[in-house]
């Protein structure tokens, strides 16, 4: 018997076991799903894990969600990889809208950015009401303070909060003003480490478990108003846009179903999110 | 092309080998026909086994021309094999390493299985067959890279010092083989630093001296009578450096033994 | 060091609950580093061969930018291959993006030139030892080049076991790529760098920790097959 290199069996066994491999994948593919571009703040908050499994029971539709900042969350919808935008920046939304990318917006719902910072409040930004009166007390204590600086929409309220302050923090970067360039969550970790001030939203702080010594020292101001928009991505721009199904996550969202389950979504016994389709629309 | 068609006999005419601008050899030609056994010596660096591997085809000539003048126009090269002086052994088993250079020539399956039984037989290696040929000591590796040269059925046989490394009794193995490869029909032609296993081995002699023929004589003769005065020399054991131009380290200086060391 | 004891609670009570999202995660980690791999090996193992077998115009560019392309940031590769399949980008299409097939195309991307840079490095010592008996038996090129990745088959084996290293510690390419879509396209690492930015740290290392475990396991069979091989092939 002379030994043949086992080549031959091998091979055999390698092209069966790749054909069973591969063709895992096909299941998923044929599903009914959506994607829906939205933002760090609803997913890290757990918003998503409630009301996506009674929407695709509702439906049959499975929504998938790739969660980034809202500026990068649009650039997303406007390349047409994604059927449905979900953030929380109001005039980006509305030139979204307005430049052909989306159908039309939806209020959904809101919530609230709330200023984070040390307990012992260096800085006596809690002495404050308006929010921007507490960012330039900060200001003027110097303290540490960490900006996502991702141009996402939490991003951009707070750089609307800082002009209201009459603070020029490009001048500070580097010193007591720190981006980090990135999420909520590395940003509030960042805060975290050094005990500094930052802006966040409500749900996202909620669920944060990395706290820390950091404390809500600033919020109810009307400036710190979050709104939730939802658009369809036009077809017009980009024809292969499920518009059927996104169209069914929309309007499950603003239905009396979808705004009931919003409501009941608590954290640590809060409600983390204000259904408002019936105030707006 | 059929390869048990006739090849020989080999002409070389005029060849020269270069490297950088040495001549390593020089202005070199004979011919080679089928029958005798051929043992190429000379001191170190004389160009030994450059020339075997400009015969074999694994170099080419700066100049001068190496022909296969066989009269049915075979393919020269399914009909020739080459034993190194160390041998080059396959990461495989005993038997998978002949297997190998069977299936190169497309010997089918029962064919192959059939003559790799019979020559690891021949050469002492059936019962080791299924080991993996680089545990093999290195006189059995020389055996079997003889028995994988020897399924081939070559009509010509290049070894190149083939027993340099070996013991006594090694070498006696080997040149059995070697002897019996002949006695089914197989041209040799072998370098080897041994004029013990010149005498032993071969029917004519090639002297060769810095790239140099100096003589081409049957054995009898180039033992008893050399002609040339360095051969003379050499047959008395003597060293040859005092008859060294200013240019013998150039020439002794190229090391053609490529084999590296052993490695995983 | 509170984190790093929760870390171990948590990963013990993840695996010892049998978590069915985590297994989806798991699962999901090795199809995509597997198949990853499986496709880098079946490009680079031959080209690798074939830079260290063969002279051909552009070699010499094609072996600097492997060796140069070992050391390509996931990031980048993750944005370039977004950039390929987004819908406005060129194979856009073909409707990959948000997918573990894009995600295992930009890993082919990061692994190939690991496989192939160490697959030539391994092939061209066999070679300098074989290339004149390969020569003397008349092997063509294409005998050449199977018998030596053959031959070196256990050397190689560390060289696909560098790229599944790769493969399945980074978290740039599929992060940007897969989008890191609960269900659909979330991996190991993407889940440990959404748990880190949910501030649970302790999560996220217990994840990280059975991370570890598995590439553990993984290399400590490859380790064992070559080291059982090697005694008998010396």
């Amino acid at each position: 018997m002379v030994p043949v290199p086992p080549t031959h069996r091998i091979r055999t066994t390698l092209i069966a076991a790749l054909v069973v491999f591969f063709s895992s994948f096909e299941g998923s593919a044929t599903d009914r799903f959506i994607t829906v571009a939205s933002t760090t703040s609803t997913r890290n908050s757990g918003l998503y894990n409630h009301i996506l499994p009674l929407f695709t029971e509702a439906t049959g539709v499975t929504a998938r969600v790739v969660a980034v900042g809202t500026g990068q969350a649009i650039r997303l919808a406007k390349a047409g990889d994604a059927d449905v935008l979900f953030v929380h920046h109001r005039p980006s939304e509305e030139a979204f809208v307005r430049k052909g990318f989306g159908v039309k917006r939806y209020d959904v719902m809101y919530n609230d950015f709330v200023i984070v910072g040390p307990k012992a409040d260096p800085a006596g930004a809690a002495k404050q009401n308006a929010a921007a009166a507490a960012l330039t007390a900060i200001a003027k204590a110097n303290w540490p303070f960490t900006s996502r600086g991702d141009d996402s929409g939490t991003h951009k309220k707070e750089m609307r909060l800082w002009r209201a302050a009459g603070v020029n923090t490009a001048k500070s970067a580097g010193e007591w003003y720190r981006e980090t360039g990135s999420g909520m969550g590395a940003t509030l970790n960042t805060a975290s480490a050094m005990n500094a001030y930052a802006l966040t939203d409500r749900a996202t702080w909620l669920k944060f478990a990395n706290k820390g010594e950091l404390t809500i020292v600033n919020e109810g101001d009307k400036s710190l108003f979050n709104p939730y928009g939802v658009i369809l991505v036009n077809p017009k721009k980009h024809p292969h846009t499920k518009v059927k199904n996104g169209q069914a996550f929309i309007n499950w969202l603003i239905s009396d179903a979808g705004q009931r389950a919003i409501a009941a979504y608590e954290i640590n016994g809060q409600q983390a999110f204000f259904p408002n389709v019936k105030a707006a629309n | 092309m059929d390869p048990r068609a006739d090849i020989l006999p080999l002409v070389l005419d005029d060849v020269s080998f270069e490297i950088n601008g040495m001549r390593l050899i020089k202005d070199l030609s004979c011919t080679f026909e089928a029958g005798p056994r051929t043992a190429i010596i000379g001191p170190n660096g004389a160009g030994k086994s450059l020339f075997l591997r400009l015969c074999h085809g694994l170099l080419t000539p700066s100049a001068g021309t190496i022909r296969w003048a066989g009269p049915d126009g075979a393919d020269p090269v399914a009909a020739q094999a080459m034993v190194f002086q160390r041998p080059i052994m396959l990461r495989r088993s005993v038997a998978a390493n002949v297997d190998f250079a069977l299936k190169l020539r497309n010997h089918g399956k029962p064919d192959r299985t059939a003559i790799i039984d019979e020559v690891l037989g021949r050469c002492g290696l059936r019962r080791l067959k299924d080991n993996p040929a680089r545990v093999l000591s290195f006189g059995e590796q020389q055996k079997l890279a003889l028995a994988r040269a020897w399924a081939l059925k070559p009509q010509v046989l290049f070894l190149d010092e083939p027993t340099a490394s070996l013991d006594p009794a090694a070498t006696h193995a080997v040149e059995e083989i070697v002897q019996a490869i002949h006695h089914e029909g197989t041209r040799i032609i072998m370098t080897t630093h041994d004029l013990g296993q010149a005498r032993r081995l071969a029917d004519e002699i090639i002297f060769l001296h810095r790239g140099r023929m100096l003589e081409h004589a049957p054995t009898e003769t180039f033992f008893t009578e050399p002609k040339n005065d360095l051969a003379q020399a050499f047959v008395k054991g003597e060293l040859l450096w005092w008859k060294l131009g200013k240019d013998n380290r150039r020439a002794g200086g190229y090391e053609v033994d490529k084999a590296p060391r052993r490695r995983n | 060091m509170n984190d790093i004891s929760d870390a171990f609670a948590a990963a013990f009570a993840m695996v010892a609950g049998f978590d069915k999202d985590l297994a989806e995660i798991v699962g999901l980690s090795l199809e995509v580093s597997l198949s990853a791999v499986f496709i880098a090996a079946v490009i680079g193992l031959p080209l690798g061969a074939a830079t260290a077998l063969f002279r051909f115009p552009g070699r010499k560019v094609i072996i600097v930018l492997l060796n140069a392309f070992m050391g390509l940031p996931p990031v980048v590769v993750g944005l370039i291959v977004y950039l390929l399949l987004s819908r406005a980008g060129p194979f856009g299409v073909l409707g990959l993006l948000f997918t573990p097939t894009a995600m295992i195309i930009a890993q082919v991307i990061l692994v190939t030139p690991i496989i192939a840079s160490l697959t030539r490095q391994v092939i061209e010592d066999l070679w300098r030892e074989y290339e004149e008996q390969m020569r003397s038996l008349g092997a063509g090129p294409v005998r050449s080049l199977t018998a030596l990745l053959w031959d070196a088959r256990f050397s190689l084996l560390t060289a696909i076991l560098a790229g599944f290293g790769r493969a399945s510690a980074e978290v740039g390419a599929v992060m940007i790529v897969g989008g890191n879509i609960d269900h659909a396209t979330r991996v190991m690492t993407t889940a440990i760098a959404l748990e880190v930015s949910r501030g649970d740290l302790a999560l996220a290392l217990g994840l990280g920790l059975i991370l570890l475990v598995l590439s553990t396991c993984v290399n400590g069979a490859a380790f064992l097959i070559r080291d059982a091989a090697q005694k008998r092939h010396a």
